[in-house]
């Protein structure tokens, strides 16, 4: 069946490589794919194979040596560092390993942080982030801490942090990797209900397999070449 | 927008004990900063009270202070008759042609002799400071050994209370009374009649001449009038003018010690404070990573930490500013090096001292969070997000 999804990530003969030293180190090597609307996308690979190299390009926060990134339809390798910021602010999601929330703000103002960077006023903005706590049913520890919080609840506000201005792209790197199994599976669901119940797009990078099951597509790469063998193991 | 306010206040907060043992250091150099404009301040006042604007002292020209001058009886007419002086009570001008002379006297107690200022006083010397009031007896007659003492001299030295005597130019001298004078140098003088002064101390001359300005606007013109005068070789000063010279040199060593001190001491604070914002950033890699992801730019790390830096200075600001607002309840006793005369004066604290220790706070914090923040902004987001 032929896939009528409009694309939202384009990636065309990219290459990235790394300098150590006077070495230079490969770790992309002429990667092209689509990403449609609305997916659920696994990165796995053994560590090394460039799976966070590719993330980090995809959302921004690294720059490919040569090749073209479209993400919805915005060519991000031509943009200057400050546009590529504000860019980020608008349209891409983070879901960090370790959460990386600001341990000095609450809850709510973490989830608020990147709605600061949008023009929207006071009230709009109480409102998008008491909206997107509800979505991870947080609703109840908006003045708390992040240390006050377990691992998965800090996990749920990151989410809501990621989805609070309603990005173009979802970046999740190893969301699970620092959770129990019960707060994984909480966690995999929700990203789950975003794609299915808001038709977000996501790009996860992982090891673990349980939560690469829950993806659509799953791409491996191995020593930063794309392995053409793709497990569609849930398709729409 | 930027990065909330809140973010680096917390940031402090959250480490409380490192940012006040940082801001400790910025409080001391804040309080010698402070204290020092303070002394300045007190001094500028002390001496500004001890003289009028509208009055006018008359020395011989190139002598700073009046115990260096001389004024012989004729230049001393002279002046009198100028025109521009004001008339005071009886229809005479408002002058009084006054001799200066130190002596010394010994302490009460200790018997140690001590400086103090004599001064031969004319009609009009006591209403021409209105600053200086007679407290108790009466004031001396004229032509007679009887003299006044400021009320600090009167407890401190031998002999110069109310109805004792003191001894000094071989005579005996009565006291009649005691006169108060505030802060002012006048407190540590003692007043008799001129005439008599001059005969026992055997001086022809006068040492100054004071008198009131008839129109303040037409010192100038006065001034210009006596210092021309080819029979005079006399300049005139406003006493205000007169006061401020004299402490001149105090004024310039104070201000070059505490202005050392502190730029000395405000070096330790700054590394101080940089040593704390460098470790601040240290620890907060993962998060600058996070924020810079988030879309924040270089610029919005670099404000957040110099902003966290400058909380800093100004808590050791006001902290500092505190302490040496209880500065004010010391008044310090000293004598005027030029004048030999004792000069008192306390700390004082004004808006424009308390607005320059907060701005020097300001800098300190700026100074030292420049760097370190410099180091936040300038992080690689890939490599920062790694360290987490």
């Amino acid at each position: 069946m032929a896939d009528t999804r409009p694309i939202i990530v384009e990636i065309r003969n990219v290459f990235k490589s790394y300098r150590r030293g006077s070495q230079v180190v490969p770790v992309l090597q002429d990667i092209t794919f689509d990403i449609p609307e609305g997916e659920f996308l696994a990165l796995m690979g053994p560590s090394g194979s460039g799976k966070s190299t590719l993330l980090n390009l995809i959302a921004g926060i690294d720059k490919a040596d040569s090749g073209a990134i479209r993400v919805g339809g915005v060519d991000i390798t031509t943009l200057s560092e400050t546009e590529l910021a504000a860019w980020r602010a608008t349209s891409v999601g983070f879901i960090f390993q370790f959460y990386n929330l600001i341990p000095v703000l609450t809850a709510f103002e973490n989830v608020e942080l990147p709605l600061l960077l949008t023009g929207l006023s006071r009230r709009q903005r109480r409102e998008h982030v008491a909206t997107a706590l509800a979505a991870v049913s947080l609703s109840d520890r908006v003045d708390h801490y992040p240390s006050q919080l377990s691992g998965g609840q800090q996990q749920r506000v990151a989410i809501a942090r990621a989805v609070v201005t309603d990005p173009t792209i979802l970046v999740a790197d190893e969301p699970t990797g620092d959770l129990d199994r019960r707060s994984a599976e909480e966690i995999l669901e929700l990203m789950e209900r975003l794609v299915h119940e808001v038709g977000k797009t996501i790009i996860m990078v992982t090891h673990d397999p349980r939560a690469a099951g829950k993806a659509h597509i799953i791409k491996q790469l191995e020593k930063g070449v794309l392995n053409d063998h793709v497990l569609s193991q849930n398709p729409l | 927008m930027a990065i909330p306010v809140s973010y680096s206040f917390r940031n402090l907060w959250t480490r409380r004990l490192t940012t006040i043992l940082t801001a400790g250091g910025m409080a001391l150099v804040v309080f010698v900063f402070a204290s020092v404009l303070m002394l300045a301040e007190g001094l500028r006042k002390t001496l500004i009270e001890t003289g009028s604007y509208d009055n006018v002292v008359v020395i011989r020209k190139a002598s700073q202070s009046e115990m260096q001058s001389g004024i012989d009886r004729l230049q001393a007419s002279v002046v009198e008759t100028e025109p521009g002086i004001a008339i005071g009570p009886g229809g005479k001008p408002f002058l009084a042609k006054e001799l200066v002379v130190i002596i010394n006297l010994p302490k009460r107690g200790s018997d140690k002799p001590s400086n103090i200022t004599i001064r031969g006083i004319g009609e009009f010397s006591l209403a021409l400071r209105p600053q200086v009031k007679l407290a108790e007896g009466r004031m001396p007659k004229p032509g007679s050994a009887e003299v006044i003492a400021g009320e600090s001299v009167a407890k401190r030295f031998r002999g110069a209370g109310i109805g004792e005597t003191i001894r000094f130019a071989m005579q005996d001298w009565r006291v009649v009374g005691l006169f108060e004078a505030g802060r002012t140098g006048y407190s540590s003088e003692i007043w008799g009649d001129a005439d008599q002064l001059m005969q026992a101390f055997r001086r022809p001359s006068y040492s100054s001449v004071l008198f009131k300005l008839a129109d303040s606007g037409r010192f100038a013109e006065l001034k210009d009038l006596i210092e021309n005068d080819p029979r005079l070789t006399l300049e005139a000063k406003r006493e205000t003018r007169y006061y401020s010279d004299q402490s001149e040199m105090m004024a310039k060593f104070l201000s070059v010690l505490g202005i050392s001190l502190t730029v000395i001491f405000s070096l330790g604070a700054m590394i101080g404070a940089m040593i704390t914002m460098y470790a601040a950033v240290a620890n907060r890699v993962a998060e600058i990573g996070t924020l810079r992801a988030l879309g924040y730019q270089r610029r919005n790390i670099l404000a957040a930490f110099l902003l966290e830096s400058m909380f800093l200075g100004l808590t050791g600001g006001l902290i500092g500013l505190l302490f040496a607002s209880f500065m004010q309840f010391i008044t310090i006793s000293t004598v005027n090096w030029q004048t030999f005369s004792e000069l008192a004066f306390s700390f004082t604290l004004t808006f424009p001292i308390v607005y320059q220790s907060i701005l020097f706070s300001l800098v300190m914090g700026f100074v030292g969070g420049v760097l370190p923040a410099f180091r936040a902004a300038r992080m690689n987001i890939v490599d920062a997000l790694r360290t987490g």
